[in-house]
């Protein structure tokens, strides 16, 4: 007995790019549960806006475990995002010209984000601005 | 009033929501209406919180001056918004991968999704609790 399956969801692709693109959408996705989650809970409940300033980024990033934690979580969060952007113009953008120029926008964003967020992460350095913050406090 | 000889005679089951008898959309429709729009508010938020957390480099007055964006009050129940479309869009993910890889899911589709909306609850809950609280707080010493 062969029960049919009904098209619930979007269909696996079959291959190529969109296939990776699909694997890559469940495991990012699978890891900022726990990623983003945990971000949110440290930073907006535990602490809050009123804790958080630049003193409190540098402490945070005196230590590698979380420079490391949100620079993968900076390019999990960015890819999958971006990817289910992408999804959304394949959706709704029709004409060639318009879909070429979304696609467009949505890698070059990629792009700059990535590099800008990584530039944050990877070369914050707060021994640069210890004078300037004793003596501006 | 010529549809008045044809309306259904109110009972217990057809008053209030029930008694709706137009268009209802199945969770399918829902839970992915939700997905999309939930993802896409916290890659926009995302975005912007790149280009923030980018400031800490141009040191500890520029990135400071700039915090009383995320402390006044329309800021504060957005950042709930968006805790509560990333808790969503988790929950939701969670259904959408079972589905992917448990053939057999589609048959309980209306009880995943009734899963979804109790596993957000269930941490929704307490943490716009505790986030409302932390709000009237800073609220009560401005």
């Amino acid at each position: 007995m062969t029960t049919v399956r009904p098209h619930i969801g979007r269909e696996r692709p079959s291959g190529g790019f969109e296939l990776y693109s699909w694997y890559f959408f469940r495991l990012s996705g699978l890891l900022l549960i726990f990623l983003a989650i945990g971000h949110v809970v440290i930073m907006h409940v535990v602490n809050t806006v009123d804790e958080i300033d630049w003193q409190f980024v540098a402490d945070r990033w005196n230590s590698p475990f979380w420079r490391a934690y949100d620079w993968l979580m900076l390019f999990l969060a960015l890819l999958h995002g971006l990817n289910g952007a992408r999804l959304a113009v394949d959706d709704y953008v029709r004409p060639q010209g318009w879909r070429v120029f979304a696609h467009s926008v949505l890698w070059t964003l990629a792009l700059v984000f990535l590099i800008i967020g990584s530039l944050a992460v990877l070369t914050f350095d707060p021994s640069k601005f210890e004078v300037v913050a004793h003596t501006g406090g | 009033m010529t549809t008045e000889t044809t309306r259904v005679v109110p009972t217990a089951s057809t008053r209030g929501i029930t008694a709706y008898r137009g268009y209802r959309p199945p969770p399918g429709m829902i839970s992915w209406a939700l997905h999309r729009i939930t993802g896409l508010g916290v890659l926009l938020f995302l975005l912007l919180h790149i280009v923030d957390i980018f400031l800490v480099n141009y040191g500890p007055e520029v990135f400071n001056e700039l915090l009383f964006l995320y402390r006044h009050p329309v800021f504060r129940i957005g950042e709930i918004v968006l805790v509560g479309g990333l808790y969503y869009h988790a929950a939701n993910g969670v259904r959408i991968i079972l589905i992917d890889f448990w053939p057999a899911a589609y048959r309980y589709e209306r009880q995943l999704f009734y899963g979804v909306i109790a596993v957000f609850l269930a941490g929704f809950i307490p943490t716009a609790f505790l986030m409302i609280r932390a709000m009237l707080v800073a609220g009560g010493h401005a």
